[in-house]
């Protein structure tokens, strides 16, 4: 029988604070690593900053901001091969990124422009997945049917600390305990969903304790603390490759921003804290930890940005330059064998609209 | 050709299937060591491996979903709803993600699962084995739904839902599963999505319905011998829908009494009555009458007799509409 309780309530940390507490460091990472992670976490911050900015400029629409996330995302990102699937949530809207994907496709599907699908055998990234907690059965599907194969890959699947109260997220976990799915259910438990807290989301101690009722380790992790989350995601990836199933990880972070642009947090949180929050953001952090190494420069830091700033510049404008979609859109990728029916409307609806 | 009972043709798809492409799977409670509550895929375990019948967890919505994922692995997993009534939590899964997965993909990812469940009254069964479920089903966009009324149906069309590339919901009327006999052809067989079958030919009167209502229409249809004919059109696949044959059948008869067990309020009875209304009103000599279930609960089952439509029900419909000249 695996060891499956929890047997750390303490957050795994690398990045220390600068000060009482000693930085710590991450086996097998050499400096191109570590700047490769960083530039990961410049890419996603600049998305998600832009996209606030072009959501009040009316460019797109509603976004679910995930500023203080960079370092979950592109953490557990690079513990994983090309090969490994990844199933976000619309937290992880732009996690494609990390994968190649065009700036100009995540802003079209924010656009709610069908530009913005994407084919996720091209990136082995999943379509966002609006509806809370669903796709964790997909990626728990995706690693068992490719275990099945003999194939090697394993699965990730983000959501929140509200997704694990829900049903399918609990059938998803239990599959894969049973299973023994090489899937990894990346939990960002940043507090809140929406305006409710995760006390009124849970009685239990830790999210990661879910796991022991699945037969899972469930191991709990700074999510602010980048370094942290890779290592954290690279054991849980190769237990999933040596055979030992899946693993729960709780990266435990705090969301310092509106829940999406349609939001207003001065209702029901407590401003001063997510004051505190944003001055430990999980960018600063990485930055100071890499300038204490030496690995950093004020040059280096300036040169990403503008290269990630450019990218979503020009992001942008491919996205706002995309032909208007034609209605022919709304029939033709929705059955492999449609209706005839569907030529009828379609015609119907030209004539109507005189197009 | 070899006379199967309903669940038998069932059970000899899957063992042609299974060995005609190794890709396909069957999942869902029970359907392994058991074969299934109604012994359906029997034999699939011991045949293909537990891998390739796969007895899961008691979860409706993860058997949906983890199928789902299956499929982007290159599965096309067949998974097993127990009973009618027990498929409501996979609704989650088919409505969010089974519908719409291929369209958020912009076409790019096939999803070809297939859902399949015994459903329909009549058996005596407790509360909640006894619903019919297809409009839920129906109305969601993106899937496919068929109801075999004969055993060689329950063949051919499981067949074309495992080879069909898109998503396909098919219930099987389980009051026929062992009492109905028929000839099943042998080996690979496949019924088309969108054919209506006609069963019954006649000149004066239309029964519409599918799945066990079929067999009900071609009763009342005899009922009738000698004061009209009767036309029973088996619908077959309720979506993709051969309308062609309905409107057909309409143009002949001009009178039409659509059957149907499932509540009648917005039930499949009323699309049908729909489109006879935008396509054959100037054909009809009378008004579209429907016989359905009623808008109740499904009872328990010493007045289920009282709920299903019944012969005599529909011998009352069609004199109702007989007057029409």
């Amino acid at each position: 029988m695996a060891q499956v309780l929890p047997d750390e309530r303490e957050l795994r940390r690398v990045i220390g604070d600068g000060e009482s507490i000693p930085d710590g460091e991450v086996e097998g990472l050499d400096e191109s690593d570590l700047i490769a992670l960083y530039r990961s976490m410049v890419v996603l911050r600049t998305y998600d900053e832009r996209s606030v900015v072009y959501h009040s400029q009316g460019r797109i629409g509603t976004y679910a901001i995930f500023w203080n996330h960079e370092a979950m995302q592109a953490g557990s990102v690079y513990a994983l091969e090309r090969d490994d699937w990844i199933f976000p949530s619309y937290r992880e809207s732009a996690i494609g990124l990390l994968r190649d994907m065009p700036i100009s496709t995540v802003l079209s599907w924010w656009r709610g422009h069908p530009s913005g699908w994407w084919n996720p055998v091209d990136y082995n990234v999943a379509s966002i997945c609006v509806p809370i907690g669903t796709h964790v059965p997909h990626a728990v599907g995706l690693a068992w049917g490719q275990k099945l194969r003999g194939e090697r890959t394993v699965s990730i699947a983000y959501f929140g600390d509200g997704a694990t109260s829900e049903g399918a997220f609990h059938e998803g976990a239990n599959f894969a305990g049973v299973m023994k799915a090489p899937a990894i259910l990346f939990c960002n438990n940043n507090q809140w969903a929406i305006s409710t807290p995760v006390s009124a989301q849970t009685a239990a101690k830790t999210l990661a304790d879910k796991a022991s009722g699945y037969g899972m380790p469930g191991v709990r992790v700074d999510g602010g603390d980048v370094l942290a989350v890779y290592d954290a995601t690279r054991q849980a990836v190769e237990r999933g490759r040596a055979g030992e199933g899946p693993t729960f990880i709780e990266a435990f972070s705090y969301r310092a921003a509106p829940h999406a642009t349609a939001d207003d947090p001065a209702a029901y949180i407590d401003m001063e804290r997510v004051a505190e929050e944003r001055q430990n953001e999980c960018l600063g952090r990485y930055e100071r930890y890499l300038r204490r190494l030496g690995v950093l420069t004020d040059e280096r830091a300036a040169e990403t940005r503008n290269e990630a700033l450019e990218r979503m510049r020009e992001g942008i404008a491919a996205a706002e330059a995309e032909p208007a979609a034609d209605p022919e859109l709304l029939f033709k990728h929705a059955l492999v064998n449609p209706p005839a029916s569907f030529d009828e409307e379609l015609a119907e609806l030209r004539r109507i609209r005189g197009g | 050709m070899a006379e199967r009972t309903l669940v038998e043709a069932i059970n000899d798809c899957f063992h042609v299937e299974l060995g005609r492409d190794e890709n396909v799977m069957v999942m869902g409670e029970d359907v392994g060591r058991a074969g299934g509550v109604f012994r359906a895929t029997a034999g699939l375990r011991d045949r293909f491996g537990p891998d390739r019948c796969v007895d899961t967890p008691l979860a409706e919505a993860g058997i949906l979903g983890t199928a789902m994922g299956l499929c982007m692995a290159g599965w096309r997993p067949v998974c097993e709803m127990q009973y009618d009534a027990f498929s409501y939590p996979c609704l989650d899964q088919l409505i969010t993600h089974v519908g719409r997965y291929r369209w958020r993909t912009g076409g790019s990812m096939e999803f070809p699962v297939t859902i399949r469940m015994p459903y329909g009254g009549g058996v005596r069964a407790p509360e909640l084995h006894d619903d019919s479920p297809e409009a839920y089903y129906v109305h969601t966009p993106g899937v496919k739904v068929a109801i075999p009324s004969t055993p060689a149906d329950a063949k051919g069309l499981l067949a074309s839902a495992i080879r069909e590339p898109d998503p396909v919901v098919i219930f099987e009327p389980k009051l026929h599963y062992r009492t109905m006999r028929g000839e099943v052809p042998d080996g690979e067989y496949t019924v088309p999505f969108g054919k209506a079958r006609l069963a019954r030919e006649g000149t004066d009167i239309t029964f519409v319905a599918y799945g066990s209502m079929v067999p009900l229409c071609e009763q009342a249809a005899d009922a009738l011998a000698g004061e009209t004919s009767a036309e029973v059109l088996d619908i077959r696949t309720l979506k993709p829908l051969d309308e062609d044959a309905l409107l057909a059948s309409a143009a002949k008869t001009g009178r039409v009494v659509i059957v149907q067990e499932a509540p009648r309020t917005a039930g499949f009875g009323a699309e049908l009555a729909a489109i006879l209304a935008e396509k054959a009103i100037l054909d009809l000599r009378g008004p579209v009458l429907r016989v359905t279930g009623y808008d109740v609960p499904y009872p328990y089952w010493q007045i289920e007799d009282a709920y299903m439509p019944s012969v005599e029900r529909v011998v009352d419909a069609a004199r109702k509409l007989l007057q029409f000249q």
